[in-house]
């Protein structure tokens, strides 16, 4: 009974799918063309058959491999003994001794930062820490222009740019700096730092070339390592290396289909302080058919009569700089940084530029700071002059009378970067850690004395580098920043005193340095 | 037109939860009205049409309802004294308030004009509050963390979505055939010219161009003044498509759904804004160095750690910019040798994160425990690829509250499985700090868990401080590290004095210490808000994604085209929206998404619920099934708990009508259902 049961049921299922499948149309001309291909061609029919079922297979197959070759496969049982014995390491690494002094000896500054500032240990001491180079800060005007602004736009603008977080003063700030360097556009990002490491990634992609120098700092260095370009580096601010990279990428590409090219460099290097050839730069990138971006963080609102940038200095059209990156943080007192350009460089940022797309937009008093403090630079020009005699003033002090250090930083760059002079690296045998130790003890001395100078920080190692990483070392220096808000007497003195400090934490080195050559 | 069904299947029991009398039929003459309006929109150029608010119909009877209400229960109005400036209000007369020292026959004084001026300029920042009952504690109800469930369209809908994307990708590929022939100015940048190769990929740019750009006019719609309650657009005109705006030179004032203005402190005036001017004078606006030379302020040091003892960590570092907190964090903690596993749909800075570490990344699927653990099981078995030695470590990343979904993370999830599968915890907490918790305190406060349990906690201070930048929270020994570690504290500018006293004051606000009653009151609106608006939008009929407690309400619209036109139909109603499309949301999911915030009171939401109403019949927008809620309550007399018996009874288990109630019903039954369990 039960078997003849079954049997009616597959009968009936049978002929249910029989009758439905004649239903749907042209099911009847495929069953004839596979019966007359049956009869014609059996072979035919089987290979047919197969490459069917293959075709299903490759459609239900993942589009790609779940495990990449060497996949254990293990049971139940074995996985959790494996996961009870799996021990995390912990999730940062003890601090090191000198990162806990760093730590430790972090100045605090209590009430208003300036020129003069009050430490959390009660001294006050002259600041020459700060990128304050124009003593904007405490400046009435801009303030009361801020105060302006917090009473109209509330202090953030709660949204990104892309969804209601553009504000009028936005678009005048971009608008400012678009006219004031002379470029069709003008975007502004929520963050100096940040800028850049978008700017990269939102031009650059996979199977592109940039030509980027050995030195560029740390921001720069993540956008590349983030674009998946192609990096070709050349050595630091030499024009006939860069010129021979250029060639070389030149003659490998030429089989290869056209892609985007850039040369990657800063108008003043952070970490060394120098200033880049931009005329010749130019000239190269016009050359070669590269486009050029060029991080001017550092030099713009410092370089120039009225502070342009390096454009501006060395007369070279901002227009021929294919992406200029500056900041707005540093010199002109406020937040943010920008990227100018043609219009069609800049309109493309604006969807693709992550940290401008995917941060909420600068608060309204910086963009409205940003703009004010250019304007100043702009009308009076005096400022930055004054700027220059203090930075000679402090060089005078030091680049020529130390013994000790030589300042890498170019005339105008009021940060002064003050690295040891090579041979007495050379002959003390002083290894990058212990260059950075005695930085850190000429700032404690300088401190000592009253003036609060800080050093050229080392880039973070990567987590878990094998420290094997043979990229550009940058060179353990001082970092001293001039202000305006000091007189041309009280730089000179602090000179003195920055000067003193070197030579007595050199020559209470000495001592226990120098004897090691002798004794090998 | 999509049919009314009868909505209250008990509608002929006598004593309905609804007592409001349904003669009246104000739908279906709304309906051809705005079917007007709609045609009229659809043909012109310009959304900024100055036409009265037809919300205003509907919404009319809402009103005579709410005020009726009102005057049943009187409020004691404790926004407005509490918002206003203490200085100003010693030395002026406040509105609306009774004047003891005028004749007792004076029933009524009319604030002055400039008081007047005064008070609507607050008002349109923060909204004053109704009603004490518009008030909700934001908190985990205890029971096992329900996944919200999504429901989907008819297959009609989705199938005109793929057909529209395929018309407009079609459309955009012979525009740009005969574009790139015959104008080829416009493809300056996508052409290699002179020897250097396009500046932008031909196809990455298909979208921008040929999809972005006919909606272009949504996005990025430039406003001016605080983005608080009410929104300042500048008006704009196209004359070449969106290609360029002219600026009209006018101005519409609309309400603000869009602003990340959680609880309300976009705010021009007020103990916030008082406290950021007193540092602006003392402090000036910047503090021009980088946090490890000498930007370390007093000011920072006490904002960070107002900041730890408010997320409930030891110790906490500030940013200046919220992007930048998790881009740079990520490297400081995790590298080579170590994995991260991600929720797949994490925000942006987390995957820059990710990648600039050097780790490997993993991603398990939105909020499912199940994937998440299987994905552990698997890496730490396998171990690391190829050598299969041990990780390391594994950092789970999750945030807190999706901006796109609405959802909340799964924490008492996540953590029992912290416990089998010992992996790093990191909650970005972005959208949740302050939005959630009965003290405003983030995912940890919502579901009353302690934050020790939590490795890393991270946020912005852009959202709901009304501020800037970001901070992590986390112990001693690792904040320790990361200040000596983190790119950003080394080289990236410090946050402004001005920002970090805006947070301070915030945070002295929503934990009682200043202006005591208005940091709760705050905190409670949103909760308020953002459950009664999820609740009427799936009443009316919409899909709506995201947990009950969340303020971010993403109603779903599918068709493209439906995109710009929700965001236009909207905008005449003056009421600002985002609407979010491919690639930010699948391709299908097209969304307009809400954010509320405290700022906003019942009547906004009113408001906005009879715009969706009218909006939604339009564009064919009410197509909920019902799985996902906003079901009828059930009849006078039935307990919930006896609600399952009582369908057994009825013979209606497992029947599930899409709601459509209307929205006479929806306004007169939110404020009392907001306070059970959504149903």
């Amino acid at each position: 009974m039960e078997f003849q049961d079954a049997q009616q049921f597959v009968v009936r299922s049978i002929n249910e799918i029989t009758n439905r499948f004649q239903k749907v149309p042209g099911s009847a001309m495929l069953i004839r063309y596979i019966q007359s291909s049956y009869q014609d061609d059996p072979v035919r029919s089987a290979i047919e058959l197969i490459l069917v079922i293959f075709f299903i297979r490759y459609l239900l197959a993942p589009s790609y491999a779940t495990h990449k070759g060497n996949f254990v496969k293990l049971t139940e049982e074995e996985i959790d003994d494996l996961v009870d014995e799996w021990t995390p390491e912990p999730l940062v690494a003890p601090q090191s001794a000198f990162e806990e002094a760093e730590n430790e000896k972090l100045p605090v500054i209590v009430g208003p930062t300036g020129s003069r500032v009050k430490l959390s240990n009660g001294r006050t001491v002259t600041n020459l820490a700060s990128y304050n180079f124009y003593n904007f800060v405490g400046n009435e005007q801009v303030k009361e222009k801020a105060i302006q602004t917090l009473r109209t736009y509330g202090v953030g603008p709660c949204g990104p740019p892309q969804f209601y977080g553009t504000q009028d003063v936005h678009m005048k700030t971009e608008a400012d700096i678009a006219s004031c360097l002379g470029t069709e556009g003008c975007i502004v990002y929520a963050q100096a730092f940040s800028t850049i490491s978008s700017v990269i990634p939102a031009f650059c992609k996979r199977g592109d070339i940039i030509v980027a120098d050995r030195a560029v700092n740390y921001a720069i260095r993540k956008g590349l390592e983030i674009c998946r370009s192609t990096i070709r580096y050349y050595e630091h601010n030499d024009m006939e290396d860069l010129e021979r990279v250029l060639q070389k990428v030149i003659k490998e590409q030429s089989k290869k289909p056209l892609t985007r090219r850039f040369i990657v460099t800063e108008g003043l290097f952070e970490a060394v302080g120098d200033c880049v050839d931009l005329p010749k730069l130019v000239e190269l990138k016009l050359r070669y058919k590269f486009r050029l971006m060029l991080d001017e963080t550092w030099s713009f609102g410092v370089m120039g009569r009225t502070g342009r940038g390096l454009t501006e200095a060395q007369n070279v059209d901002a227009s021929q700089v294919d992406m200029l990156v500056g900041s707005l943080a540093g010199p002109l007192c406020a937040g943010g940084g920008f990227c100018a350009g043609s219009t069609d460089v800049v309109e493309h940022q604006r969807i693709s530029a992550a940290s401008y797309t995917f941060s909420a937009a600068l608060p309204a008093m910086l963009a409205t700071t940003a703009s004010e403090t250019l304007n100043m630079l702009q009308t009076n020009p005096d400022i930055l002059v004054q700027c220059r005699e203090n930075i000679k003033a402090m060089r005078a002090q030091l680049d020529p009378r130390s013994d000790w250090v030589h300042c890498t930083s170019s005339p105008e760059n009021p940060v002064m970067l003050l690295a040891l002079k090579p041979d007495i690296v050379n002959s003390r045998r002083l290894s990058i850690g212990e260059q950075e130790k005695v930085m850190q003890e000429c700032v404690d001395e300088a401190l000592i004395n009253g003036v609060l100078i800080t050093r050229l920080k080392s880039m973070p190692v990567a987590n878990g580098a094998n420290g094997k990483d043979e990229g550009w070392k940058l060179q353990p220096a001082l970092k001293v920043c001039i202000t305006t808000g000091l007189s041309k007497k009280e730089i000179e003195k602090a000179g003195v005193t920055i000067r003193h400090a070197i030579t007595k934490v050199l020559t209470r080195k000495a001592s226990s340095k120098l004897a090691l050559p002798a004794a090998s | 037109m999509p049919q009314r069904l009868p909505r209250n299947p008990f509608a002929s029991s006598p004593s309905t939860v609804v007592s409001l009398p349904s003669s009246e039929k104000p739908t279906s003459r709304r309906l051809s009205n705005s079917r007007g309006n709609k045609l009229t929109s659809f043909f012109s150029s310009t959304p900024k049409t100055k036409e009265q608010q037809s919300a205003q119909a509907a919404l009319l009877s809402a009103v005579t309802a709410q005020q009726q209400y009102l005057l049943n229960n009187p409020s004691p109005h404790i926004s407005a004294p509490s918002l206003s400036l203490p200085m100003i209000s010693l030395s002026t007369a406040k509105a609306g308030e009774a004047n003891t020292d005028e004749p007792p026959t004076t029933l009524f004084q009319p604030p002055s004009v400039a008081e007047a001026k005064r008070q609507a300029r607050v008002d349109a920042q923060f909204g004053p509050l109704g009603a004490q009952s518009h008030r909700y504690v934001s908190k985990h109800m205890g029971g096992e963390w329900p996944e919200p469930v999504i429901d989907e369209p008819p297959y009609y809908y989705l199938l005109t979505t793929y057909i529209s994307y395929l018309i407009l990708i079609i459309f955009g590929h012979v525009r740009d055939f005969f574009g790139k022939r015959f104008k080829p100015d416009r493809y300056r940048h996508l052409t290699a010219a002179n020897g250097y190769a396009a500046l932008n990929s031909d196809f990455d740019n298909f979208y921008v161009r040929r999809l972005k750009l006919r909606i272009d006019d949504c996005f990025a719609r430039p406003i001016t003044g605080v983005p608080g309650r009410y929104i300042t657009l500048m008006d704009r005109k196209t004359e070449d498509f969106n290609r360029n705006y002219q600026y009209t030179g006018t101005y519409t004032e609309t309400l603000n759904m869009s602003s990340y203005n959680y609880l309300g402190f976009a705010q021009s005036e007020g103990p916030c804004a008082d406290a950021v001017e007193e540092t602006i004078k003392k402090y000036g606006i910047s503090s021009t160095s980088p946090r490890a030379d000498s930007g370390t302020t007093d000011l920072a040091l006490e904002v960070e750690d107002r900041i730890a003892k408010f997320v409930g960590k030891p110790s906490a570092m500030v940013f200046s910019m919220g992007f930048a907190t998790n881009a740079t964090s990520f490297p400081a903690l995790v590298g080579k040798g170590s994995l991260i596993i991600s929720d797949e749909l994490n925000h942006a800075s987390i995957r820059i994160g990710a990648r600039l570490s050097g780790a490997m990344i993993s991603s398990f699927k939105h909020n499912d425990m199940d994937d998440l653990e299987q994905t552990l099981r698997e890496v730490i078995s396998q171990g690391q690829p190829r050598t299969h030695r041990p990780w390391k470590k594994i950092l789970v990343v999750v945030e807190g509250l999706y901006s796109m979904e609405g959802t909340m993370c799964n924490l008492p999830g996540l953590l029992k499985l912290k416990k089998r599968y010992k992996f790093n915890l990191f909650v970005d907490e972005a959208h949740s700090i302050g939005a959630l918790g009965p003290k405003g305190r983030g995912v940890c406060d919502y579901f009353g868990i302690d934050p020790s349990e939590i490795d890393i906690l991270m946020g912005t201070l852009t959202k709901s401080f009304g501020a800037n930048g970001g901070y992590v929270a986390a112990e001693k020994h690792i904040i320790d590290k990361l200040r000596v570690t983190n790119a950003a504290t080394i080289y990236g500018e410090s946050p402004t004095p001005p920002v970090l006293m805006q947070i301070l004051s915030a945070l002295k606000i929503i934990s009682g210490e200043s202006v005591p009653g208005q940091g709760d009151e705050r905190l409670q609106r949103i909760a308020f808000n953002s459950r009664y608006l999820r609740l009427g939008l799936k009443r009316l009929g919409f899909i709506v994604y995201g947990h009950d407690d969340s303020p971010i309400v993403p109603v779903l619209l599918y068709n493209p085209a439906k995109m710009p036109a929700f965001s236009h139909e909207m905008l005449r109603r003056k009421i600002s929206v985002v609407i979010v499309g491919y690639p930010a949301t699948p391709l299908i999911s097209s969304r307009a998404r809400f954010c509320v915030s405290a700022a906003h009171n019942k009547d906004d939401m009113d408001r906005l619920l009879a715009a969706c109403d009218e909006i939604g019949n339009v564009l064919q927008l009410k197509f909920s099934t019902g799985i996902a809620g906003g079901a009828d309550n059930p009849p006078d007399g039935v307990t919930p708990e006896m609600e399952k018996e009582w369908q057994k009874a009825n013979g209606l288990q497992g029947v599930v009508t899409p709601p459509r109630w209307s929205l006479r019903e929806v306004i007169a039954n939110g404020v009392a259902d907001v306070k059970q369990t959504l149903r």
